[in-house]
């Protein structure tokens, strides 16, 4: 994917650079509480919000909490900004890369709590 | 012919919200791929951006839907203990070919009570259940994306490829809950 000039001609790009990372970021929250509840007993018994549904309520709600907070801040920084496509699209392929990661049972499994 | 409460929602989770957010993609990928200045006149355009943002916008909202009603409705069925104590968690599944009132799926499946099934639950259920919640937040990215754009996303081959990035992405997560999804419904329904 290579950044063009066409930009240059439409709308500031800054709300949808701050929706794109918001995205990566409630990603990599999700990756990363998936791993924590796996390492540790303790952040395990924090994220379970609710008996039926378990530590995945915890996990579940910060994540969508993490997008919906950032896309709302990082939406109102950058409202009439124009950024650079390319550090933006870095920092989210890297946050949903590692978010990803995060959520794969045999990743986050290697660092269970015995 | 009827529908237990568990089965009406799996049904609304799974073959309702779920198969229709994977099918419309199609749909959502051949609009956007065709969503050229050099293809379309500019009242196609205007028609084709009014279906392409309700559309996708659609999409998004169903995705958010499909994980919502698993999670909090579907899921604590799955996981629910029937047992007594710990210690004879799986007592009630033992000699079992699928769950019931006494052992529920994620028992059923942990307990290999109708052979080697526990891997549908530590590998599938567990994958499942995290990279679901991936898809509506892409989905929501490439709705938003599209609608803020509007009908200059027609000349701008990057943004174009950024949305159908995103929901190509939205798609494969999707793809891979709902893969699992269902072959989990197949081994241990919720009854």
């Amino acid at each position: 994917m290579s950044t063009t000039a066409d930009n240059e001609t439409l709308k500031p790009n800054g709300p949808a650079a701050a929706v794109l990372v918001a995205s990566g970021i409630g990603t990599f929250v999700l990756g990363l509480l998936a791993t924590l509840n796996e390492a540790s007993t303790d952040v395990n018994e924090f994220l379970a919000f609710t008996d039926d549904v378990g530590p995945l309520s915890g996990k579940t709600i910060l994540a969508a909490a993490a997008f919906f907070l950032s896309w709302a801040s990082l939406g109102y920084l950058w409202r009439a900004r124009d950024l650079a496509w390319r550090p933006v699209l870095i920092a989210t392929i890297v946050l949903l890369a590692l978010g990803f990661l995060g959520t794969f049972p045999t990743f986050f499994e290697a660092f269970a709590d015995e | 012919m009827e529908l237990s409460n568990r089965e009406f929602w799996t049904f609304i989770h799974g073959m309702v919200l779920g198969s229709l957010f994977l099918l419309a993609f199609t749909g959502g990928l051949a609009g956007l791929y065709s969503f050229r200045t050099e293809w379309v006149t500019a009242t196609g355009l205007r028609e084709r951006m009014t279906r392409l943002s309700w559309g996708i916008s659609a999409m998004a909202i169903v995705a958010w839907a499909t994980v919502l009603t698993g999670t909090w409705i579907v899921y604590p069925w799955y996981r629910e203990s029937l047992s007594e104590t710990e210690a004879d968690r799986y007592a009630g599944c033992e000699g079992l070919q699928a769950p019931n009132e006494s052992c529920s799926p994620r028992d059923f499946l942990l307990s290999n009570a109708s052979g080697d099934t526990e891997s549908w639950h530590t590998f599938g259920m567990e994958w499942k259940e995290h990279v679901a919640w991936i898809a509506p937040m892409l989905a929501t990215a490439a709705a938003f994306i599209t609608v803020y754009y509007g009908r200059s996303l027609a000349d701008s081959p990057f943004l174009r490829r950024l949305v159908l990035w995103l929901f190509a992405g939205a798609f494969a997560v999707a793809g891979i809950a709902g893969l699992f999804g269902a072959l989990i419904t197949k081994t241990a329904p919720i009854t």
